[in-house]
């Protein structure tokens, strides 16, 4: 539907019907200070009581505020529209910072993850920023990003603003003074999620399944430890983030569960890119990056013996796990609480 | 020449958000200037020093910071073009978070930051709702869902800017911004050019220096309030 549609919609149809078929409504007009409105009336004619120059306050008049708001109602049910299935991507490479051309095709689909390793600096930032403005050998690597295998046309560049990328790392934190709950109901509702109850109790369980210690949907967000905010912005992007393409940060210090956390992004047919020195993570994933100097050296797919080592490398760190809890709960560490690992 | 307006509260970032934009260009040193619009003081005229940045501070002081905007950005443009720029950037402080410094036909860039609080860009008035391009800073620091919804706040009071995430500190998103500085028109005037929005109305006697209180030392633009019969 245009917006010239919606124009007529809103000339004819009584405010109430509106406000039911499109909830978001509410908001644009308590933006506008218009509350409290006779539900039986179309939107001119309440706006025929309005005070001029209040809506002028605005930069509206009431003309204006029909076509405003049309194309409000018409933006909305655009993005709605506009949440497109990425099937894959591919990076085909540039240049490093010496200007060596990087040999480089990597098409990567989503359930898959790709880890990312090199020194700090070696410009792993840079490979995520290339992804999310769908760089075009346009940026200073001269990469270029492929969408489902070919490149994206100017307009969709220009208008995906970050949407294609979700990023996930160690120093976010939560600022609104919100509940759990209203959290992640409020979330839900700038996704235009239908019948966002279920969703939020899903995505509450399973932060709650990661983080060590529970919360409850009435602890403030802010309120929240390290590793408990962290496993809700997990369970969060997995559930509720529209993008596609999620890039974490050094997961290791975040105190959680990993495994399962990688496991809920991937399970949610997203496209995951970690940059990590974390050996179990490197290993646990698809495929690992390496960047050197700004630009990708190698990509190594991820070989049976090294899934076979994760097994002892799993164990060294439940044995650190186990120290761990011991700690936590109070008692002395021995010598027993130490298994060998040296097998000769 | 082609001229950007940049707006935005106070310490969103904008200074830095420019620099990086600047950087993002790739132009010749000296072909990008900068004329800052503040009201009391001003230390970015430091940071577009060590850029070399050309660059002009102009404080609007006990006047309405919009209309030292507009009186005198046609001044800058002609600056702009003696000095031979290529592009000219205006950054203003959006101050009473009314001030928006948008010119028809002229890219219009308003920088908020995530930090600012949730419901901010519902009370962002004219500088958010006209603007071309909204930049969000400071997303590094706050959780994926949050800059999702301030995305979807700035979304409902401006349906159709582009929104676009830039990290000051990095650069990160810069790139983009600056793809839509490419883009826009070149100019030479602007004079006969047309504000989006009418300024502030600034026109009673406490503008023109009054202070005592009372009705009767009160003329010109006078707004009442209505208050409940107690």
């Amino acid at each position: 539907m245009k917006a010239f549609d919606y124009v007529a919609e809103v000339s004819s149809v009584p405010i109430g019907d509106i406000l039911r078929r499109y909830p978001l409504a509410v908001d644009y007009l308590a933006n506008i200070r218009l509350v409290g409105v006779d539900e039986t009336k179309t939107l001119p004619e309440i706006l025929e009581n309005v005070d001029e120059d209040m809506l002028e306050e605005f930069g509206l008049d009431r003309e204006e505020v029909i076509f405003h708001f049309s194309a409000f109602l018409e933006a909305f049910s655009r993005m709605e529209e506009s949440i497109e299935t990425i099937s894959s991507i591919t990076i085909l490479g540039g240049r490093d910072k010496t200007g060596r051309p990087e040999m480089l095709e990597l098409t990567v689909t989503p359930g898959e993850v790709v880890s990312i390793v090199g020194p700090t600096g070696s410009g792993k930032s840079r490979l995520l920023e290339d992804i999310e403005c769908l760089a075009q050998r346009d940026t200073p690597t001269a990469r270029q990003i492929l969408i489902n295998g070919s490149a994206p046309d100017l307009d969709k560049r220009f208008s995906t603003g970050g949407k294609l990328v979700a990023q996930l790392s160690q120093n976010m934190n939560f600022v609104m003074d919100l509940t759990v709950q209203e959290f992640l109901e409020m979330h839900a509702k700038s996704r235009m999620i239908p019948g966002s109850a279920a969703v939020v109790e899903k995505c509450f369980a399973v932060a709650n399944s990661l983080a060590g210690e529970k919360f409850t949907l009435d602890t403030k967000v802010t309120q929240l430890s390290g590793g408990q905010s962290r496993s809700l912005m997990i369970a969060d992007t997995a559930l509720l983030s529209s993008s596609p393409i999620i890039l974490i940060d050094e997961l290791e210090n975040a105190g959680i569960d990993r495994r399962e956390a990688i496991e809920i992004l991937v399970g949610n047919e997203k496209i995951v890119l970690m940059s990590t020195h974390d050996p179990l993570l490197a290993l646990r994933a698809d495929k690992r990056i390496v960047i050197r100097n700004g630009g990708v050296t190698k990509v190594i797919e991820t070989t049976a013996e090294e899934e076979q080592t994760l097994h002892k490398i799993e164990a060294i760190d439940s044995a650190l796990l186990n120290i761990r809890n011991q700690l936590r709960r109070g008692a002395i560490v021995t010598n027993e609480s130490i298994p060998e690992f040296q097998e000769k | 020449m082609k001229l950007i307006t940049v707006a935005g509260p106070p310490s969103s970032g904008k200074t830095s958000v420019i620099l990086k934009t600047i950087a993002a260009l790739g132009l010749p040193p000296g072909s990008v200037g900068v004329v800052k619009f503040d009201s009391l003081t001003s230390f970015d005229h430091q940071r577009y020093d060590e850029q070399q940045i050309p660059n002009q501070t102009a404080f609007a002081g006990k006047i309405c910071p919009d209309h030292h905007f507009v009186s005198n950005v046609e001044g800058a443009v002609e600056w702009g073009m003696k000095k031979g720029l290529s592009v000219l950037v205006t950054e203003s402080a959006g101050l009473c978070n009314r001030c928006s410094p948008y010119v028809n036909g002229i890219l219009s860039v308003c920088v908020i930051d995530n930090l600012s609080g949730i419901n901010t860009p519902r009370k962002i008035g004219p500088m958010l709702k006209y603007a071309d391009v909204v930049v969000v800073t400071k997303g590094d620091v706050v959780s994926q869902a949050e800059r999702e919804v301030f995305a979807f706040n700035i979304r409902e009071v401006n349906a159709s800017a582009t929104v676009l995430f830039v990290n000051g500190i990095t650069g990160q998103g810069a790139f983009m911004l600056a793809r839509h500085w490419q883009d826009t028109l070149d100019i030479r005037t602007l004079r006969d050019r047309k504000l989006r929005f009418t300024m502030p109305a600034a026109i009673c006697s406490y503008c023109t220096g009054e202070t005592l209180i009372g009705e009767m030392y009160q003329m010109g633009m006078v707004k009442r309030m209505e208050f409940d019969d107690a």
